[in-house]
């Protein structure tokens, strides 16, 4: 017993080890072979991989790496449960969550044991964070599966979903992805990471205990190029990946014109703003947990500390006191803050970065206590001083390492925590009220956290602005991403403009200049930061009408056009975003209420144009005037909601405008197909450059006299005309355009989507046709107010 | 805080390594002057406060034979408590041999400990068992402490309480349990509770002055850390959460943020005060929660008798059952164990 009298004339923490027996049995001590779970059944093993627990490098267990052959395998599966998956009805689905969700709590122990030791996370985190949160998804969605039919009428699934996971939170994050796809109706082929894939393998176990029907959730184990193989498959209709924003850009590429759904969820450096007015030491927890969570290796890290210069030193001081008593060992020790990092590669890609910190001029700090030698142990890390441009600075470094820069004005703490190409969350420190409220909407980052940080909820959106990534997982938000409206008898829009009398077909849309007959000679020009504009290349197009005949001239934009047209909507951007509601619906009114007054040209214009009937022109203006009038009312009425997150906060989710939105239009609804799109993204304080359309651009660039007397503010709109292979292929690869939508669906819409990879924009290709522009339904203009908006979720947890 | 370092007010408290006994030689707050520019800027959120109490003992955990020393350390930092209306002379004696001897010699020797390192820290009753106590307590450097000053609502004239004070210093008491008038915090009169913790300091003199702020009763916990704050201004020993008669006491957040107000003095001024929970502090677990918060929040440094003490009655009974179970592998029960 010197032990006991050790510990009393010392108070040290002994080991305090969890038990691995229970998952080594399972794991067969290290020896089990895994297949893939395929249709219901496990596959014989292929080649393997060995999985090793990063602690102490010890084999866990081999798993088979998916060839081409096994992801068609799988998504044959898939594809032949989702008949049945969808019909069996919400209710049936939500039978099987609940009973998943409940079986993750009933081996609770089991998952997080296993999830310490593939990934090296502390058991600590891995039992209150991992598995309790993935549980919780499951429960939450097991509810919208109940409630599909009832909270989403018109939709039906996406059909084949393909996920490809991270290996940071392996089992929750395979739970963000699976629960709300099944909840949806859609069947999974799932791919967890190299890294980390037995959380995911014994998921399926539990999933075939429980009885999901065969072939709803596919396991494909495997590496990268297994990875490929699902997403680009040409049978599954979605693609749902967390990683990388590296591999989510060639995700985005490779996916591009294929018609696949995408959401993506990337990295980060997310700021951690802490003002002179935030009580000091739960700023420091929040930092401990923010950026020391999971050895740092989460997406949104607070990795980028921003403190008031008045009380940075203080700050500095406490925070390297508070280091000093942060536990490195064993994940399986129940005393440890940090475990180990996941594999020597990324261990050596951080200290890559500190090397390259240190030469750039940081001061890397470490506390004194040391990691232990064995096994992928790195401390936790402070940086200061280092110069806004070191990669430490501006690179996601996805491990335990904080860098620390000083800011003035609460004006400053905003320039510098969106000086990033990233958005994923945020962290905002402070006890003035008043000032998180102006901060928080600020900060472009999907999630913001105020006096808290790495709080998550099924209940709540997750995902990212920028270079992120764009979709949500959690809450409603998240579930739209899994469904599409319903195929129904919708109206092609070819048919309608055939039937309209409209030709699509002429050979040439348009045609270089030759002199119209007008009586006296009119000239059409672009818009551009509120002025008509001649075209930069000098260059007009002819534009003819159904007999052949020259009708009219339209500028042919250029590149410079492009850029012109982005730049002008950029400076536009935060005026009009900040602007009230109330304002944006008076002018989409106003807009609305001069164009009605000119309708009758307009409905001339149309005609002339297209060579549709009077009727049908009439019927398009009136159309228009409707999509109008429905984007001002709908402009103080899109509204945010609040989140019932089982914390006590407010979680409260803000639809935010996206910015500069690119539209490009379509030949067939020459005129309402430009004022819809165009009122749905102003409604929402989004700034537009618009594409009109390129057989027909006249009546849409008659509408810029109509837009220049109803008080939108210069740059708001921009209009440009020509051949859209000339001018879109720009604005779809411009860096500071936040979104494009397509109406067209064509070869170019595809390219646009290739090109988007550069920002990782948002581009919306309308190639189900699930907007009718002659009659906007509630679900088409409820679908363009989610596209002209994303979700922000702000978290205040409150008490005295 | 931010404040200027007080010179030569920097002194090491006495004791490092072996747990001992409280003695009266331990070295003294002196205190500063008011400072209220820190006092009202200091801010206190909730929810994050909360949130590192609930999570303090998710991240450690204490097993085994260091559950069994950690649990040893906390009955040397017991103030074994009496303070009931119906206390008489015999109660208090029984409860005096139980300070002495904590828990049962045998489970000591198993342990590997011997009795006279394994005491309780002091013995605190009412001022009229003070006398009583001072004579069963005779000899054994565990000194005696008396609740004072109005105790526990602290609303008797503050002459009164200064006599009270006195006479149990006179009396032979070696530490003094202060009460702070609570409605100097609510109305935010510093300058009053300043004076008054000052008032009640000198009149402690020698003895150690143990400053109850009443936290159930302060409404907020910036309040709690404003008080706190002023208290050790004005030259508190200890800071102690409850008298163990508000509704709600020792509570793990108040205990973060009494923490973190000594931390910050100890900064300001390296100057080291003590910090006491009281009230509610009823099982072993209890016990480890605080040895970990005060080790996690204020370092080795403090988990000592000279800076922190658990005021309990029924929390030492639950310990010895602990550590007989770590010497038998049986779960043991209360009767087995002399009552204090």
């Amino acid at each position: 017993m010197t032990q006991v009298r050790e510990a009393f004339r010392t108070p040290a923490y002994g080991p305090a080890p969890e038990s691995r027996r229970l998952a080594m049995d399972w794991l067969q001590g290290g020896e089990r072979s895994f297949g893939h779970y395929l249709g219901g059944r496990w596959t014989d093993p292929g080649e393997l991989h060995p999985t090793r627990c990063p602690a102490d490098g010890k084999l866990l267990a081999r798993f088979s790496c998916g060839t081409a052959a096994d992801v068609d395998s799988a998504v044959e599966a898939a594809g032949s449960a989702l008949g049945p998956w969808r019909e069996i009805g919400g209710h049936a689905r939500a039978r099987h969550l609940y009973g998943l969700a409940r079986q993750i709590q009933k081996r609770s122990r089991l998952f997080a044991v296993l999830e310490a030791l593939d990934n090296g996370k502390t058991i600590r985190e891995a039992r209150d964070l991992d598995i309790p949160l993935a549980a919780r998804h499951f429960h939450h969605h097991a509810g919208w599966a109940q409630l599909a039919a009832a909270e989403f009428p018109g939709h039906e699934p996406v059909g084949v979903v393909g996920q490809i996971i991270p290996w940071n939170f392996p089992l929750l994050m395979l739970a963000w992805k699976v629960a709300p796809a099944l909840a949806a109706g859609n069947t999974v082929v799932l791919k967890p990471a190299e890294f980390t894939p037995l959380s995911a393998l014994l998921f399926a176990e539990v999933a075939h205990e429980t009885g999901l029907p065969p072939g709803v959730l596919n396991i494909v184990t495997g590496d990268g190029t297994t990875g490929a193989a699902v997403t680009r498959h040409p049978d599954i209709a979605k693609i749902a990946f967390t990683g990388s924003t590296e591999v989510g850009r060639e995700i985005r590429r490779v996916t591009a014109g294929t018609g696949k759904h995408l959401s993506l969820e990337l990295g980060g450096k997310s700021p951690f703003v802490v003002f002179d007015s935030a009580d000091i030491d739960a700023a420091i927890e929040g930092i401990v947990d923010g950026v020391w969570l999971n050895q740092g290796q989460v997406c949104c890290a607070g990795s980028r500390l921003l403190v008031q210069e008045s009380v940075e030193d203080e700050m500095l001081e406490r925070l390297r006191a508070r280091m000093e008593t942060i536990r490195v060992g064993h994940p399986l020790d129940k005393s440890m803050d940090m475990g180990a990092v996941v594999d020597g590669a990324q261990m050596d890609r951080i200290r890559g970065f500190l090397e390259a910190g240190a030469t750039d001029g940081a001061e890397i700090w470490q506390p004194s206590a040391g990691v232990p030698e064995d096994g992928l142990f790195l401390p936790p890390t402070l940086c200061t001083g280092a110069p806004a441009s070191s990669t430490i600075v501006t690179d996601e470094i996805f491990g335990p390492v904080l860098v620390s820069l000083s800011f003035r004005t609460p004006a400053e703490a905003i320039t510098l925590a969106n000086d990033t190409r990233y958005g994923l969350a945020a962290s905002v420190w402070t006890e003035d009220l008043s000032l998180a409220m102006d901060i928080a909407p600020a900060i472009k980052a999907g999630t913001v956290w105020v006096n808290c940080t790495n709080r998550f909820d099924a209940a709540s959106g997750f995902g990212g602005y920028r270079e992120s990534g764009f979709g949500r997982e959690g809450g409603k938000e998240g579930m739209w991403e899994y469904l599409k409206p319903a195929a129904g008898p919708r109206r092609p829009a070819a048919a309608i403009a055939a039937e309209a009398g409209v030709r699509t077909d002429a050979e040439l849309p348009v045609t270089p200049l030759s002199a119209s007959a007008d009586a006296i000679d009119r000239t059409r020009k672009h818009w551009i930061g509120g002025r008509q504009r001649r075209p930069d290349g000098g260059y007009s197009l002819t534009q003819l009408d159904p007999a052949g005949t020259p009708w009219g001239e339209a500028p042919r934009g250029n590149r410079k056009d492009a850029r012109n047209a982005v730049e002008a909507a950029g400076r536009a951007r935060p005026g009009w975003a900040g602007s009230t509601a109330y304002l944006r619906s008076q002018i989409l009114f106003f807009l609305a209420e001069n164009f009605a007054a000119r309708g009758g040209e307009f409905t001339r214009a149309l005609q002339g144009a297209t060579g549709m009937d009077r009727g049908a022109a009439a019927a398009e203006v009136e159309a228009a005037i409707q999509s109008l009038f429905a984007f001002a009312s709908w402009a103080d009425k899109h509204d945010g909601s609040v989140h019932s997150t089982p914390f006590r906060n407010i979680t409260f989710a803000m639809n935010e405008p996206v910015g500069t939105v690119a539209i490009r239009c379509a030949d067939e609804v020459p005129l309402a197909g430009v004022a819809g799109p165009v009122a749905a993204a102003l409604s929402q304080g989004n700034v537009v450059v618009v594409a009109v359309p390129e057989r027909f651009p006249i009546p849409a660039l008659d509408l810029v006299q109509v837009l220049e007397t109803s008080d939108v503010p210069p740059g708001v709109v921009n209009v440009l005309s020509g051949i859209h292979g000339e001018i879109v292929p720009t604005l779809a690869a411009h860096d500071d355009v936040d979104q494009l939508w397509d109406f067209v669906g064509d070869g170019l819409s595809g390219e646009a989507e290739r090109l988007s990879a550069g920002n990782l924009k948002r581009v919306w290709v309308d190639r189900e046709g699930s907007v009718d522009w002659h009659r906007i339904s509630g679900d088409a203009g409820a679908l363009l107010l989610r596209k002209a908006t994303r979700v922000k979720n702000i978290w205040v947890p409150y008490g005295v | 805080m931010s404040r200027a370092v007080q010179p030569g007010s920097a002194r090491e408290a006495a004791s490092r390594g072996r747990p001992v006994a409280a003695s009266v030689s331990r070295s003294r707050n002196p205190g500063m002057p008011l400072d209220l520019h820190a006092v009202r800027s200091e801010r206190v959120n909730r929810p994050a406060a909360d949130a590192r109490a609930a999570t303090l003992t998710t991240r450690r955990s204490v097993k085994q034979a260091w559950q069994a020393g950690w649990l040893l350390r906390a009955v040397t930092l017991i103030d074994l408590t009496t303070l009931a209306g119906d206390d008489t002379p015999g109660r208090v004696l029984r409860l005096c041999g139980k300070a002495r001897k904590p828990v049962r010699e045998d489970i000591l020797a198993a342990l590997g400990v011997e009795g006279r390192e394994v005491t309780a820290a002091a013995v605190c009753v009412y001022h009229g068992m003070v006398p009583t106590a001072r004579e069963a307590m005779r000899g054994s450097g565990i000194p005696v402490a008396a609740v004072s000053t109005g105790f526990p609502a602290g609303l008797s004239p503050l002459r009164t309480r200064i006599i009270e004070i006195k006479e149990s210093v006179a009396e032979g008491a070696e530490e003094v349990d202060v009460v702070i008038t609570r409605g100097t915090v609510l109305a935010g009169d510093w300058e009053r509770l300043y004076d008054e913790v000052a008032a009640f300091r000198e009149a402690c003199g020698d003895a150690s002055a143990k400053v109850i702020l009443g936290t159930g009763e302060l409404g907020t916990l910036a309040n709690v850390k404003r008080a706190a704050a002023v208290a050790m201004m004005a030259g508190a020993d200890f800071v102690k959460t409850s008298t163990g008669k508000e509704p709600v006491n020792a509570t793990l957040p108040v205990g973060v943020v009494l923490a973190r107000a000594v931390r910050d003095y100890f900064r300001a001024t390296g100057v080291r005060v003590g910090l006491k929970a009281a009230g509610g502090l009823k099982t072993a677990k209890d016990a480890l929660a605080w040895l970990i918060l005060v080790k996690e929040e204020l370092g080795d440094a403090w988990l000592d008798p000279h800076l922190f003490r658990i005021g309990a009655s029924s929390l030492l009974a639950d310990i010895e059952r602990q550590l007989e179970h770590h010497v038998t592998g049986r779960y043991s029960a209360f009767h087995r164990h002399p009552l204090g």
